[in-house]
């Protein structure tokens, strides 16, 4: 148990590792893009507005993204990187399964539900 | 000042706000919004956005190093993440209910208290000798590379660490922070963890509850891009920056003096909550 413990510890860090790199690049070229285009002037920041609706929600970040719009990309990243930890239980939910340790399955369970319901809720 | 001199200027600060985080054992994500927030005058709602984001990068871009370490306790982590999500949840929906002032106050009085905690030093609590009914249930127990070769210990203390954990879920999805400091103090002192043990797993269970700030963030749209890049990027970077000096150098008095920089940027932020 205590090796197979370590080995799936072990995948489990180069998938988070893995994660970041490609969100990092992502973030990076819809940055390029983003500054390439939009040099002057600079979004207020002061005051609260939200963003629009194609930057909120996955379906819409994709679209944005796949439209090579800059912040689109930069926000495709970003999701990118929300998902890694989800991933990553999701990877432990199936590591716990491999091991029968259904207490574990069941643990593993309800943090990715929870997880899942945050990203695709949709929140007021 | 022109959107490249502004991400650059942001970049810059986020690329420092890594490092001090770094240094000093708070992260990069806790320093990051009181320097977008008091200094660049950004909204605390896309502050906490671009900084939770961050708070994930640097979870995850050093997990790979901690595993690799053994000393995390997975069991321990997966278990008490049910408390962090639902407290994550919890915080950023209450949110809505907070005036800005009010969430200025918090952040400064949560920063104090991290600040005070790294700034301690720390003395190995007593570890728990016995077995414990719930820990063994849970099957937490484990083993960990200490002085003298590989040793076992014993995890207690189950429902007082799960309401921690709660509280630190909480405080994580109301400010964008990783709650790192109430995490290690609810698997040091309650649970009574090795302290390698409780800052390790503490670590690996950041990205987790910050994902679930971060889904209702995105939705409520906290995040912007154009302000979460440069954010993002210079955390990053910063805190590996800083990963790297800890290593080679002695740090002591400069973990001082960051320190009592990030304090009075705390008593800034309740300052300019109470005015």
């Amino acid at each position: 148990m205590e090796k197979a413990d370590q080995r799936m510890d072990e995948i489990i860090g180069r998938l988070l590792q893995g994660g970041v790199i490609l969100a990092a690049a992502f973030v990076l070229t819809g940055g390029a893009v983003f500054l390439a285009r939009h040099p002057t002037p600079v979004t207020n920041y002061r005051v609260f507005q939200g963003e629009p609706e194609e930057l909120r929600t996955v379906s819409g970040i994709f679209h944005a993204a796949l439209a090579l719009r800059g912040r689109g990309l930069i926000q495709l990243g970003l999701l990118i990187l929300i998902a890694t930890p989800i991933v990553r239980v999701a990877f432990s939910v199936v590591a716990f399964l491999y091991q029968r340790d259904w207490t574990y399955v069941v643990v593993t369970l309800i943090v990715l539900g929870l997880l899942v319901y945050s990203l695709l809720g949709g929140h007021g | 000042m022109n959107t490249l001199e502004f991400t650059a200027l942001i970049g810059l600060g986020a690329l420092l706000a890594g490092f001090l985080g770094a240094l000093t054992g708070l992260g990069g994500g806790v320093v990051i919004v009181p320097l977008l927030t008091v200094i660049f005058h950004v909204d605390i709602h896309y502050a906490i956005g671009a900084a939770l984001v961050s708070v994930i990068a640097t979870s995850s871009g050093a997990a790979a190093a901690y595993v690799r370490e053994g000393y995390s306790n997975v069991r321990v982590g997966m278990f008490l993440e049910i408390a962090t999500t639902v407290g994550a949840l919890a915080g950023a929906a209450l949110i809505l209910y907070l005036r800005v002032s009010i969430l200025s106050v918090i952040f400064g009085v949560v920063l104090l208290y991290s600040a005070y905690a790294s700034l301690t030093e720390h003395s190995d609590s007593k570890k728990a000798v016995e077995p414990d009914r719930i820990g063994t249930w849970l099957k937490m127990d484990s083993t960990y590379p200490g002085a003298h070769g590989m040793e076992s210990y014993h995890v207690r203390g189950v429902p007082q660490g799960f309401a921690l954990m709660f509280v630190a879920g909480v405080l994580s999805g109301l400010l964008g922070i990783g709650s790192g400091a109430v995490k290690v103090l609810a698997m040091d002192r309650a649970m009574k963890l090795p302290f390698k043990v409780s800052t390790t797993t503490s670590n690996f269970m950041i990205g987790v509850t910050a994902a679930a700030g971060a889904g209702v963030y995105l939705s409520r749209g906290y995040i912007d891009p154009g302000l979460s890049m440069p954010v993002m990027l210079g955390v990053l970077a910063g805190s590996l920056i800083g990963a790297r000096v800890l290593a080679v150098a002695k740090v002591k008095v400069l973990r001082l003096v960051f320190g009592g920089v990030i304090a009075v940027l705390a008593v800034e932020m309740i300052y300019n909550g109470l005015k």
